[in-house]
């Protein structure tokens, strides 16, 4: 393929795609093979579904694409154009598709979604309670579009808005159109990005830099893994967007986790794809600008997501915050100025210009514009992504689409932005979810990872397991952040190990409190908020810990005892023979815990059937 | 044998590879960790000599490398085992019950987290999140991630080839 050298030869290219495309006719099987689907054998499904294809000489397009978002049921497969949605589907079963749907046209039930309360087939997923209200920006192509070819991505409009850019927007244009949009940084904090670009543009130098900041560090998010595996090329088109509003930017870096080696694969191809259509590189479609794009792996450390790390780590150094300001737009990468945005705030880029300022500023909230992309994860039934207009409420999110809690146990809390986030109680499930009222909860947007927790999670627990992951992922450089967190992490665990004090909850956050005012840099002044929070919401679990010795959710097991229910018990005897330490004494037609001899492993509470054994107050 | 004592120990290793491979970044700015990575891909791990030598090619301070070497959670100064087991720990598997899991790779193969078993066949670690959430439970192994149900299979699998 020669290189595309003006923008009418980019829109020449996707009509005769489109017009082939229509042509051709084709039937379209759209495995998705994403991280998450090749857990569940999406590779062996897509390789079964070529062998079919290939055994019978079909005229079947088969598209691996990235993540179709219903994550918990793959592998995913869509079938065009009967427009099915099919979920669970293996190696195995896919003869019989072949055969029934793709040959003949007929459902087969039993891969389709059904309704649990109505007990209604769904055989579209966009009628399906978890997708019917989503409203995809930054997902657009996700899943839609095969994740390794940029042919595909031509043809549903990628790089058109960059076409539009080069061809007839100045970069003033540019930013006060993103400016207008009200778009805000997805990664966190939310700062508006057209005011970035602008102040970047503003500094002195020939030399300037863009990161794009690919290392979602977040525990419980995955919506950048999915964007850069799924859909690499929107990134890149945002990329260059960027680089050419801000102007002086020829050089450009994608920072991905080494967690994400798929990522780093779909968007090397990707990378190459576009330079050798020159959409990348020198002279990006003859319009005289350049750019180019270069992938920097991560090696495993939380703290470069916070920006200036990030540049310390691009630059080949131990990744450490430094303090700011300056800031980084005026002091960066090698001390030039320099742009860091998130993966979705780029992807955000080109649909902006595609669709004007004004469209994406009617959607969300009166400060908060757009989409944002959660991640459902923990005790919900529904797991993956979604993308949902700002504003959508937490409990739209959590029962909506996360179709509630898993064997329907009762709703706990949320926790919301991971490690700088915090858990958010169920009296605030009906509030609107923006960048302001998350931080007025003592959350965060943080990467929008959002994890449900039910009645059997203990709230200590969880907010001793962030502050061990802060404590470990704590860079050192300043004492509040490494010291500060040490002494809130041994505080937590003698907590949970019955041995709290009078007075460690109000230590707690006196700690935190003189953490968060003092704290280097972002993730350091966010560290005590898991703990916060918690206090904020359970501080009676807190007081159940420490006075009465007592896990009201039974998770932490050296506090409380265990007690045979005897009247519900079923003398099936799994507790004995799983007790290690024979604590558990059978007698005639009952039996009961020794608590003398027990050492409170929770192994017999897992096990009962009947769920008989109680953990009570000692 | 802690940190420091593994780098300074003398190892046999290809120096002449260690050059090739990091010929590349010579003269060019920010590539120690692309460096890291590349010997890490060659060796499995990052042999103290190996780090010497690079510290020479692109000079630096052996200081400096290892100080590098040393912040990144995923740059290893010891030998790993053929089989890297990663069980995920972050928030989602956490409250899905990845306590438990880890516990029963502890018990099956016989090391604690982070460590590597005598016969270098496997390592044992955790990881905090391989964005894989919407399956919680997960475990990591080589490079492929399994969900609860299929990790016993897993297991087993690598257990047979051990023997």
């Amino acid at each position: 393929m020669n290189r595309l050298r003006s923008a009418d030869e980019l829109r020449v290219l996707r009509e005769r795609l489109i017009l082939e495309d229509e042509e051709a006719k084709r039937p379209k099987i759209m495995a998705c093979c994403d991280t998450a689907c090749i857990a569940a054998g999406a590779l062996d499904t897509a390789q079964a579904f070529a062998q079919q294809i290939e055994e019978k000489g079909l005229n079947i397009e088969l598209i691996k694409t990235g993540s179709q978002g219903w994550c918990a049921n793959g592998p995913l497969v869509t079938i065009e154009p009967q427009h099915l949605f099919y979920q669970r589907v293996t190696a195995f079963d896919v003869p019989g598709i072949m055969d029934l749907t793709v040959s003949r046209g007929r459902e087969i039930d039993r891969f389709l979604y059904t309704n649990p309360d109505t007990g209604e087939v769904v055989p579209w997923r966009d009628d399906m309670p978890f997708y019917q209200k989503q409203m995809y920006i930054i997902l657009r192509n996700c899943g839609r579009i095969s994740a390794t070819s940029i042919y595909d991505s031509i043809k549903v409009g990628g790089y058109e808005a960059l076409a539009e850019v080069l061809s007839s927007m100045t970069s003033e244009e540019v930013i006060d159109t993103i400016k207008r949009s009200q778009l805000r940084g997805r990664g966190g904090a939310g700062f508006p990005t057209g005011v970035k670009w602008e102040s970047c543009r503003s500094q002195k130098g020939k030399v300037k830099y863009l990161i794009c900041n690919g290392d979602e560090g977040d525990p419980g998010a995955f919506m950048d893994r999915s964007v850069l595996e799924g859909d690499p090329h929107s990134v890149i088109e945002g990329m260059i967007i960027a680089a050419y509003a801000v102007g002086n930017i020829s050089q450009g870096f994608i920072y991905v986790r080494a967690e994400y080696p798929l990522a780093v694969t779909n968007l090397e191809l990707a990378l190459s794809q576009a330079e050798e259509l020159g959409l990348l590189g020198e002279n990006i479609l003859g319009s005289g600008f350049s750019f180019n794009i270069e992938i920097k792996r991560g090696a495993g450390a939380f703290v470069c997501g916070e920006s200036t790390a990030m540049m310390h780590a691009i630059e080949g150094k131990r990744g450490m915050p430094r303090q700011t300001p300056p800031r980084s737009v005026e002091t960066g990468l090698w001390g030039k100025p320099t742009v860091l945005n998130n993966v979705k705030t780029l992807t955000s880029v080109a649909a902006i210009i595609n669709r004007g300022a004004d469209w994406f500023a009617s959607i969300g909230t009166e400060n908060s514009k757009g989409t944002q992309v959660f991640a459902i994860a923990g005790k919900a039934k529904n797991t993956g992504l979604i993308e949902v207009p700002m504003g959508t409420t937490i409990r739209e999110i959590v029962y909506d689409f996360g179709g509630g809690i898993l064997d329907d146990k009762k709703f706990k809390a949320v926790q919301i932005g991971g490690p700088s986030g915090g858990c958010i109680p169920e009296e605030y499930l009906d509030t609107p979810i923006d960048f302001e009222s998350l931080t007025s909860l003592g959350a965060m947007m943080g990467s929008g990872g959002l994890v449900v927790m039910d009645e059997s999670d203990c709230m200590v627990d969880i907010a001793r397991f962030f502050l061990d992951f802060i404590q470990r992922e704590s860079c050192g450089k300043c004492p509040p952040c490494r010291v500060g967190t040490y002494h809130m992490l041994e505080i937590l665990n003698r907590i949970v190990e019955g041995k709290g004090r009078e007075g460690d909850i109000e230590l707690l956050e006196s700690i935190g409190n003189e953490i968060k005012a003092t704290a280097a840099c972002g993730l350091g002044d966010s560290a005590p908020n898991p703990v916060l929070s918690t206090i904020r919401y359970f501080r009676d679990e807190y007081e159940a810990h420490i006075h009465d010795k007592y896990c009201p959710s039974g998770v932490c097991k050296a506090l409380g005892g265990y007690r045979i229910v005897e009247e519900e018990c079923l003398l099936c005897g799994l507790c004995r023979d799983v007790c290690e330490v024979n604590a558990v004494v059978e007698e005639r037609k009952r039996f009961f815990i020794d608590p003398d001899v027990c050492e409170r492993c929770g192994k017999c509470h897992a096990v009962c059937p009947n769920e008989c054994i109680l953990v009570e107050r000692r | 044998m802690t940190e420091i004592e593994t780098i300074e120990k003398e190892e046999k290793i290809d120096s002449e590879r260690v050059r090739e491979i990091v010929a590349k970044y010579r003269h060019r700015e920010g590539v120690l960790v692309d460096a890291l990575h590349d010997i890490q891909r060659e060796f499995g791990y990052l042999p103290g000599d190996a780090l010497r030598i690079a510290a020479e090619e692109l000079n630096f301070t052996f200081a400096h490398v290892y100080g590098v070497a040393s912040f990144y959670s995923q740059f290893y100064f010891t030998p790993r085992g053929k089989n890297v087991v990663r069980v995920c720990v972050g928030t989602a598997c956490h409250v899905r019950g990845a306590p438990a899991v880890l516990d029963q790779f502890e018990e099956e193969l016989g090391v604690k987290a982070e460590e590597t078993t005598e016969d270098l066949k496997f390592t044992l670690e955790t990881v905090s999140c391989v964005g894989c959430c919407g399956l919680a439970p997960v475990a990591v192994v080589n490079d492929q991630v399994f969900k609860k149900k299929d990790q016993p299979k897993v297991i087993a699998r690598l257990k047979g080839e051990q023997s």
